[in-house]
């Protein structure tokens, strides 16, 4: 953290130490890296309980419907904005200079008007529960650690529609986005964006600089977690599900590899987007 | 808050005699403090703001000095003396608005010690950045120039990017004007040229930097080609104080006439913005314009197209707007000579 005098003779917190952009990488990195020697060396393989009926497996389509069109749209727009967001405030921390504010704060807006979007759909079109960990996740979580330790233990269920470590991943980033996007807004008092009347007498100097150290801690935390959902996106095992983030369905063999028919039906995703046009 | 102090601090001393020298010092301290007349380090030195380790001071390389034809203009060397600049004959001569720019800045005793690479890449003047607070330019979050009760009236009234400081040169404007080329050199990458208007960065860029100049860079040389040489020039600067003050606002033109009609014109002005500012749409819209009144308050217009007073510094608007009115019109051509 970096710290200085205010006006009034305060130690008062300006930003992070932006060395922390180089560690969140190479943190990244080294995770990346580290999972992938894991699973190719030394992971076992899962196991899990085959508990769907013989009928309800054969009921289930070619291709499983996963994410709606809305769903996908919000997805890749986030995307796009928090590309942009991390381009535009790290690249001219590591020397590529540009005019980078403005192009900062319309992806911020783009990205804030985007969650705002996703927690509405998922609220009242989607099944908001669905993302969130729950018992069940916790005592398979459970199971398939024994697994992977080599120990006896029943096998776990398949997945609903979310594994446990999607699940986990979706609060880090709520939490790291809650916060990049709560002190981001504030901050767009600071600059000149024609939607906000300039006010940098919002806050007081301390809590400005805490708003200033939570958006950069934040925002470098982003970085290593953006480095670990491209990768698990573009792992062979998980291309699947990045595919139907493109085309909206999986197949029906990685359905029914991954996923419990009995958790998540096959047509739960078609079922909510009539409901959704009904 | 500044500690203003009569001796130095210290620091370790460098005074290469070459450039090649000069270069491999400041390859090998990449935080080293470049200076050449020392009028702008000196303040941040013993002010305690700027605390270098490292100092590569320039009067010892001969080969930085001088002016010298080039390609059918002139080649400066980037620590030639402003009082060098004011007098040397083809400068003079052929491009005046330079002489008249460069002796418009300061006193005699500084433009004796002054050079014309420090002028142009001298930082800004705004008296927070100055006093140590750790502002935006500073490596902090805030302006505090830029709020309702800051002392504001000397700042940018356009392209202000969270920081409002202004550039602050008078040879700058003139320098673009004249389509200089500045010779930036380093060990790395060698030797590289940049358009005089693009030399000079905003904080939007780099909200701590002036110049494009980057740690282990040494500005060389200012080219002049000889495209404007014998134009009608123009050169006028507002101050608080006729003796020696830095620019409220000032202006450089350069123009090629027929007749009445303005065939071509080159316009900057600087201390309106964190860099200084070449009018490119005044110059397109005067182009083929008959020099007369309703075109120099068509030009006034154009150029304080987008400005945003601060609470303070409100006057610098009809302040542009009647600079570019007379360079246009040609009120007092050469004013300082």
């Amino acid at each position: 953290m970096e710290w200085a005098k205010s006006p009034y003779g305060e130690d008062v917190p300006i930003h992070v130490a932006w060395f922390l952009i180089w560690v969140s990488a190479i943190a990244g990195l080294l995770f990346l890296i580290g999972h992938a020697i894991y699973v190719k060396y030394f992971a076992k393989p899962e196991v899990y309980a085959d508990t769907a009926p013989p009928d309800v497996v054969a009921r289930v389509p070619a291709r499983v419907p996963r994410h709606s069109l809305a769903a996908r749209l919000f997805h890749w727009i986030m995307a796009a904005a928090m590309f942009t967001l991390l381009a535009t405030a790290f690249l001219p921390k590591v020397g590529v200079q540009f005019a980078w504010v403005t192009y900062h704060w319309i992806a911020g807006i783009v990205l804030t008007l985007s969650v705002i979007y996703h927690v509405i759909h998922a609220t009242f079109w989607l099944d908001p529960w669905s993302i969130w960990p729950n018992k069940d996740d916790v005592e398979d979580a459970k199971k398939r650690l024994k697994q992977a330790r080599g120990e006896a233990t029943d096998p776990p269920r398949k997945f609903a529609k979310y594994p446990l470590e999607n699940k986990m991943y979706h609060g880090i980033i709520v939490l790291t986005g809650l916060a990049v996007i709560l002190t981001g807004v504030f901050m767009m008092f600071r600059v000149r964006t024609g939607i906000f009347p300039r006010n940098p007498y919002l806050f007081g100097d301390m809590t400005w600089g805490w708003m200033y150290v939570l958006h950069g801690l934040a925002g470098v935390g982003l970085i290593a977690l953006v480095m670990a959902h491209v990768y698990f996106a573009l792992r062979p095992e998980k291309f699947d599900i990045t595919k139907s983030m493109v085309f909206g369905t999986m197949s029906r063999k990685h359905y029914l590899e991954n996923h419990d028919p009995l958790r998540w039906p096959p047509d739960a995703e078609s079922s909510k987007s009539s409901k959704a046009v009904a | 808050m500044a500690v203003i102090r009569d001796i130095m601090p210290a620091f370790e001393l460098f005074q290469p005699a070459t450039i090649e020298d000069t270069l491999g010092l400041l390859d090998r301290y990449s935080d080293a403090w470049v200076m050449a007349g020392g009028l702008d380090s000196f303040d941040w030195i013993k002010d305690r703001i700027k605390k270098p380790k490292v100092v590569v001071e320039l009067s010892q390389v001969a080969e930085l000095r001088g002016i010298r034809p080039w390609n059918g203009g002139l080649e400066i060397g980037a620590t030639t003396t402003l009082t060098e600049v004011v007098r040397h004959p083809v400068v003079k001569e052929k491009y005046n608005i330079l002489s008249v720019g460069a002796e418009a800045a300061a006193s005699p005793q500084i433009r004796n010690q002054g050079t014309l690479g420090g002028n142009v890449s001298q930082d800004a003047r705004c008296w927070y950045y100055r006093s140590g607070w750790k502002c935006y330019r500073a490596g902090g979050n805030v302006c505090f120039a830029d709020t309702p009760t800051a002392i504001n009236r000397e700042h940018a009234i356009l392209g202000a990017d969270r920081c409002v400081a202004v550039n602050p040169s008078d040879t700058a404007p003139a320098l673009i004007a004249l389509e200089a080329q500045m010779v930036i050199r380093s060990k790395r990458s060698g030797e590289r040229v940049v358009d005089a208007e693009n030399y000079f960065i905003g904080p939007g860029t780099d909200i701590t930097r002036m110049t494009v100049l980057k740690p282990g860079e040494l500005l060389t040389a200012i080219r002049i080609p000889a495209t404007w040489g014998g134009a009608h020039f123009y050169f006028e600067k507002i101050r608080d104080r006729a003796v020696w003050d830095f620019p409220l606002v000032n202006i450089a033109s350069a123009a090629v006439f027929t007749g009445d009609r303005i065939d071509r014109m080159r316009l900057a002005v600087n201390g309106v913005a964190a860099h200084p500012v070449r009018l490119k749409k005044v110059e397109d819209a005067v182009a083929g314009k008959s020099r007369n009144e309703a075109t120099a308050d068509m030009a006034g217009k154009i150029a304080i197209e987008g400005a945003e007073p601060l609470q303070h510094n409100g006057y610098k608007v009809p302040l542009l707007r009647n600079l570019v009115k007379r360079a246009v019109r040609g009120d007092l051509e050469a004013t300082w000579a």
